[in-house]
């Protein structure tokens, strides 16, 4: 976008006009998608628990419950508790926002030759992985600062929590880098194209396997239930945020719900192949960049919208398993990540490398829609008829 | 267009002067834990340096390593040190001198090398922009695993990263050994 604007103003405008317009809609996506999330989650918890949940505010549904609360929040004194330390008490939920929000940069929401990514990265897995481990260092400084028991408490245990799945988590994060054979998200998303047998998700029984761990461990790295200890509200008050109110306290919450969508999103480029739908309409539509730019615009379009979808199922899934399992102990989080979650993912690690050594485009999940396009355009490759074109490139692993 | 400014600089500058600021706050910090949050940004910024001079992978490394590394520091600060609600840590006059002369031997010695080394020196701002922004990460792989591809003779970093594997593996068993349950838990978990 830069380059197309510097050809009518300053550069230097360009990239500014540029940059900002990125930022307002990744601001808007963590934003909305917080208010969103947050009427979704009283929702979800209402029909879990055979009730109806908010029914009043802005029309039948309660859609406009949040902004309810949002105004609320805002009217609400900042409080700081008396022994405080001030600086830090005040930064704490910027930091987590910040670190929420910088993981965002990073995520493509529409691949191929335009790809809709605010900072297209060549090793976008790893950046992202590594921002949003930072997240968990405006709750311990929001832990420490509050001169609380209570805060200190979940703060420690929020760290050890989030150092220890960090390793299963980067662990399952590899497998999908190890297949696509590179850490750009763009890539990895598109290696995925077509329908929907050719997700990673359904590469080989490992990947299978390696999505849940990556899942579970996605729910414990963002602090949710059943992982929640460092709020557990039954032992701690409130936990790291218990000396917040107003708006400081939702920031943490919009920091929350920012990495759930950040989590949710990375998953569904790995494994549920990001902007190629379960079935390829964009490709069948004839929405590609071959058919000119606009076509192949909407056509990303439609990736985004997918792959909002997917990112939006997966919150609604750690929304569901928040009300519906108990939380753990400390110990069993503990117990969990390192006695289970670190052992599979590292034996998932290890099958996953050695099923792409033996079979390295997969035996059985060929894709027809590669079959066809093969057998359209045989002459292309050389072969003596459409039927030797296939096989030739099944030779070569090529599809 | 060529008088304009070029943000690369401002931007080093930008970088450079935040890590510095906060290099010396944690220096005139007294309290630990503010000290660790000082250190994170002048490391962050440090990683945008990284992520400035085209090479992403050590910048997300950085951010990983060095800026999650120090949030294991403060973890282990607090607890191991904590007597009172906030630690501050005083800092008596000989080690203050001890520290200036060890600190400022080494500020000259690294000046010195960054000025005297003649590769070093900044390209003008035309051939700088005639550089072409490659990826870095499969380089440093293959370097790592013995085949580098910018040397003629291909000799990469196999053995040095073998080592090191090894090292952190004994370091990781080692702690799991010294971690572990001396006796067998009464209850059940």
């Amino acid at each position: 976008m830069a380059e197309f604007l510097s050809q009518y103003i300053y550069r230097w405008l360009a990239h500014s006009l540029a940059a900002v317009v990125h930022i307002a809609l990744l601001l808007n996506l963590v934003a909305v998608g917080a208010l969103m999330f947050i009427w979704l989650e009283r929702k979800v918890a209402g029909r879990i628990q055979d009730r109806l949940g908010p029914t009043r505010v802005g029309g039948k549904f309660g859609w406009l419950q949040t902004l309810a609360d949002g105004l609320k929040l805002i009217t609400k004194e900042d409080l700081m508790p008396d022994g405080a330390d001030e600086f830090l008490f005040k930064i704490a939920p910027y930091v987590s926002f910040c670190a929420s929000f910088a993981a965002i940069i990073a995520l493509p929401f529409a691949g191929g030759d335009m790809p809709f990514v605010a900072q297209h990265l060549n090793i976008g897995v790893f950046f992202i992985i590594a921002v949003l481990g930072l997240e968990v260092f405006g709750v311990i400084l929001a832990g420490y600062s509050s001169a609380s028991k209570w805060s200190l408490f979940g703060a420690m245990r929020e760290a050890a929590q989030v150092v220890s799945y960090e390793v299963p988590l980067g662990l399952c994060a590899v497998v999908p880098v190890l297949i696509a054979g590179t850490m750009d998200l763009v890539y990895i998303g598109d290696a995925q194209a077509g329908p929907f047998w050719n997700w990673y998700l359904f590469h080989d029984p490992f990947t299978f396997i390696v999505f849940w761990v990556y899942f579970t461990c996605a729910t414990a790295s963002v602090n949710r239930a059943p992982f929640d200890l460092a709020e557990a509200e039954s032992e701690l008050v409130a936990g790291f945020h218990t000396e917040y109110s107003g708006l400081r306290w939702s920031f943490f919450f919009m920091a929350e719900y920012g990495s759930m969508m950040a989590v949710s999103l990375l998953a569904s480029i790995l494994f549920l192949g990001g902007w190629h739908g379960p079935v390829p309409v964009a490709k069948l539509l004839g929405l590609t960049f071959d058919n000119g730019p606009l076509w192949g615009y909407f056509g990303n379009l439609l990736g985004c919208i997918n792959v909002l979808a997917k990112g939006v199922l997966g919150v609604t899934v750690m929304m569901w398993v928040r009300w519906t399992l108990p939380r753990l102990r400390i110990d069993q989080v503990i117990t969990t990540c390192l006695k289970y979650c670190v052992p599979i993912a590292a034996a998932c690690f290890l099958g996953a490398t050695w099923w792409q050594f033996m079979w390295p485009n997969g035996i059985w999940l060929k894709s027809p829609l590669a079959v066809y396009e093969l057998r359209e355009n045989w002459p292309e490759t050389g072969a003596a008829t459409p039927a030797d074109a296939v096989a030739l490139s099944t030779e070569r692993g090529a599809i | 267009m060529d008088q304009s400014v070029y943000w690369p600089t401002v931007f080093f500058w930008l970088y450079a002067a935040i890590a510095c600021a906060f290099g010396v706050a944690v220096v005139l910090s007294s309290n630990i834990v503010r000290m660790a949050f000082y250190l994170v940004l002048s490391l962050a910024a440090t990683a945008g340096l990284f992520f400035l001079a085209g090479a992403d992978f050590v910048g997300a490394m950085q951010l990983l390593i060095y800026v999650g590394g120090t949030l294991v520091l403060l973890i282990f600060g607090v607890m191991l040190t904590s007597q009172d609600r906030f630690v501050s840590i005083k800092t008596g006059r000989e080690e203050l001198w001890i520290a200036a002369l060890v600190g400022g031997c080494l500020l000259s010695m690294l000046v010195w090398a960054a000025v005297s080394v003649p590769e070093w020196k900044g390209l003008d701002r035309a051939s700088a922009e005639a550089v072409p922004l490659e990826p870095t990460a499969a380089p440093l792989g293959m370097g790592l695993l013995g085949a580098r591809v910018d040397a003629p003779d291909r000799s990469g970093y196999l053995l040095i990263f073998e080592i090191v594997s090894v090292h952190l593996l004994v370091v990781l068993l080692g702690a799991a050994y010294l971690a572990r349950a001396r006796q067998k838990r009464s209850s059940a978990v």
